[in-house]
């Protein structure tokens, strides 16, 4: 008999590990330890492996347009509970929930403003608030910023980032598809430039709308891009996927996207594109 | 064609076996219960006209999906007279899930475009479950564009459980397929006509489903995402797709109570399966009425009006 009892070596997950909230934050692709201060000053990107962490609508909006120019509108459209919806939680408190966590009142901030000199219209997504899902205000708010924008003759950006139509709202959200995709045919129609930018992640109805009607459509790096979820396509055909399946580069490849442009090159980018299209 | 029942069709079954039962006794003893058979009959006739008229939204999509149900080309046979067929969307292939044409519709000279799906294991192989491809899209629009050019009104029967979820369909852009077409129809300078006359699913419906007269047929059904997609992300599980579809109010008279569609098509007693010439007839009657109303209205103003329509869709308060 050992004199000695074997020790019970444990792994302890989650303890060592732990960090206080809300301070540091770890870089989900290569495991930076980054402090959130220096997170935020560096455009949520992270700065050994140029990770894009997703960046509320605010600050988006801070890093894109040109200072003291953005005026927002539209701000208090407000989502209404049309069905009555109710599954494990029902939309009303699904509602509550995300603008209490957010701040935000739904899914888009819009507004016009200035990039390096040229007016537009702008809408940015917030994948904070129930995942930037398409519902009728975040309909409404990007058909009235491209409506407005096609009366002043401005170009329209608009930044996206979904989960795809907010099933909440039924066949209502599906046809924000349509009312938004209509906006943009008669933008066109005035010959006025769109640019869309597609940030992680963008799929489904907002991708089989206005994210893919840009003239230009840009991509953040590694974002993810698509139609239809993987998980859903590995159940439907049973085929594996390709390792970059759905990502920006991918898209890239396959002649989808215009450019990939990092989150720090944006704001020169967007101001140098719209600089071709202007006429004055 | 021997349909197969649905569950909720069995009181109907097991009645109709009775009956059966009863006759065969009858004819073998050579007694005379004439009273007690049409007793039976109306008591079965009863019963039909009870379920089928208080069917409820999963039933409703049932039916949509049901096999023997007559699908576009069965349409195209019955409603359409000299329909010829144009495939190919001129940049990579053909998509036999979404046939495309030219026909004629009471005499009247039309674009028709639908999603075709099979009865059989062969046939659904061939039109890969009526999910098309951007291919179908891309030739939709293609014979959109041969309409407009000379006129014809463009008639769309929709009828898919989705755009094709698959690697193909991702590479060649399926989303940005459907969005042109979306942002096409809208400015397409010629009357479109589009029936939902069995699965209206998402964005695969709305892809050819942007038109001045947007019907449905009395059990069709027009969703946003499936009853089990939406039951295994709302609900955790797929087996709440009957709750789903009931919150989803996808079902014809719930869309045009909101106004997101503009008529029903009136189906026979327990759906179209059961009497397809009398459903092609009311669908010719329906196509041709909607028709009617919108050929002469000038194009500018059919434009404004289409736009108008569908820039109302929406609730939200300010």
């Amino acid at each position: 008999m050992a004199i000695f009892k074997k020790p019970i070596l444990r792994p302890r997950i989650g303890k060592t590990r732990e960090m206080p909230e809300g301070l540091w934050t770890k870089c989900p692709s290569c495991g930076e330890v980054i402090h959130n201060l220096a997170l935020s000053e560096n455009l949520h990107v992270c700065p050994k492996c140029s990770h894009h962490f997703t960046l509320g609508s605010r600050e988006r909006i801070a890093s894109l347009v040109d200072p003291d120019t953005f005026e927002e509108i539209d701000a208090p459209l407000d989502s209404v509970d049309v069905l009555g919806f109710k599954a494990v939680s029902t939309y009303t408190d699904r509602l509550a929930s995300y603008k209490k966590k957010t701040g935000l009142i739904d899914a888009i901030v819009t507004g016009t403003g200035k990039i390096s000199g040229h007016s537009l219209g702008i809408g940015v997504m917030d994948f904070h608030f129930l995942a930037a899902t398409l519902g009728s205000v975040v309909g409404e708010k990007v058909t009235r910023v491209i409506e407005l924008a096609t009366e002043r003759r401005m170009p329209v950006v608009l930044v996206c980032a979904s989960g795809g139509a907010r099933m909440y709202e039924g066949v209502l959200s599906l046809m924000q598809l349509a009312k938004t995709s209509g906006a943009l045919a008669r933008h066109a129609q005035a010959k006025l430039p769109y640019i869309a930018v597609l940030t992680n992640p963008t799929t489904a109805g907002v991708m089989a709308s206005y994210a893919s009607l840009g003239d230009i459509i840009i991509a953040e790096p590694k974002s993810m891009i698509g139609f239809a979820g993987p998980r859903v396509i590995r159940e439907t055909t049973h085929q594996t996927l390709p390792s970059d399946f759905q990502t920006a580069e991918f898209l890239e490849k396959h002649g989808l996207i215009d450019l990939i442009v990092h989150r720090a090159k944006m704001r020169s980018t967007l101001g140098d594109l719209l600089g071709y299209f202007s006429t004055k | 064609m021997n349909i197969q029942p649905l569950e909720f069709e069995q009181p109907i079954l097991e009645l109709e076996q009775k009956l059966n039962d009863l006759k065969r006794r009858l004819s073998e003893r050579n007694i005379d219960l004439t009273s007690e058979v049409g007793q039976m009959q109306k008591k079965i006739e009863a019963t039909r006209r009870e379920i089928y008229t208080n069917l409820t939204a999963w039933q409703r999509v049932q039916i949509a999906r049901h096999t023997a149900r007559p699908f576009f080309l069965d349409y195209i046979q019955q409603a359409f007279t000299d329909f010829v067929e144009l495939k190919g969307d001129r940049l990579f292939g053909d998509d036999a899930s979404m046939p495309c044409g030219l026909a004629r519709i009471g005499g009247i000279r039309c674009a028709v475009i639908g999603q075709q799906k099979g009865r059989d294991v062969k046939e659904n192989l061939l039109r890969n479950f009526g999910s098309p491809h951007p291919e179908g899209y891309r030739k939709a629009l293609r014979v959109m564009r041969i309409a407009e050019k000379f006129g014809f009104p463009v008639v769309t029967l929709i009828d898919t459980p989705g755009a094709y979820p698959g690697v193909g369909a991702e590479e060649r852009h399926i989303a940005e397929a459907i969005a042109v077409n979306i942002r096409e129809m809208m400015v397409l300078r010629t009357p479109v006509v589009a029936v939902v006359i069995g699965e209206g699913g998402s964005g695969g419906a709305l892809g050819i489903g942007v038109a001045d007269r947007v019907l449905m047929l009395e059990n069709a059904y027009y969703s946003v995402i499936s009853p089990e997609g939406c039951a295994a992300i709302l609900w955790k599980h797929r087996k709440h797709a009957p709750e789903a579809a009931e919150a989803l109010k996808l079902d014809a008279a719930g869309l045009l109570e909101m106004g997101l569609i503009d008529g029903i098509v009136p189906e026979p007693l327990g759906g179209a399966h059961r009497d397809p010439t009398v459903a092609a007839a009311n669908l010719q009657t329906a196509v041709l009425a909607a028709l009617r109303d919108i050929l002469e209205i000038p194009v500018e103003k059919l434009l404004a009006q289409r736009y108008d329509k569908f820039r109302k869709m929406g609730v939200f308060q300010e």
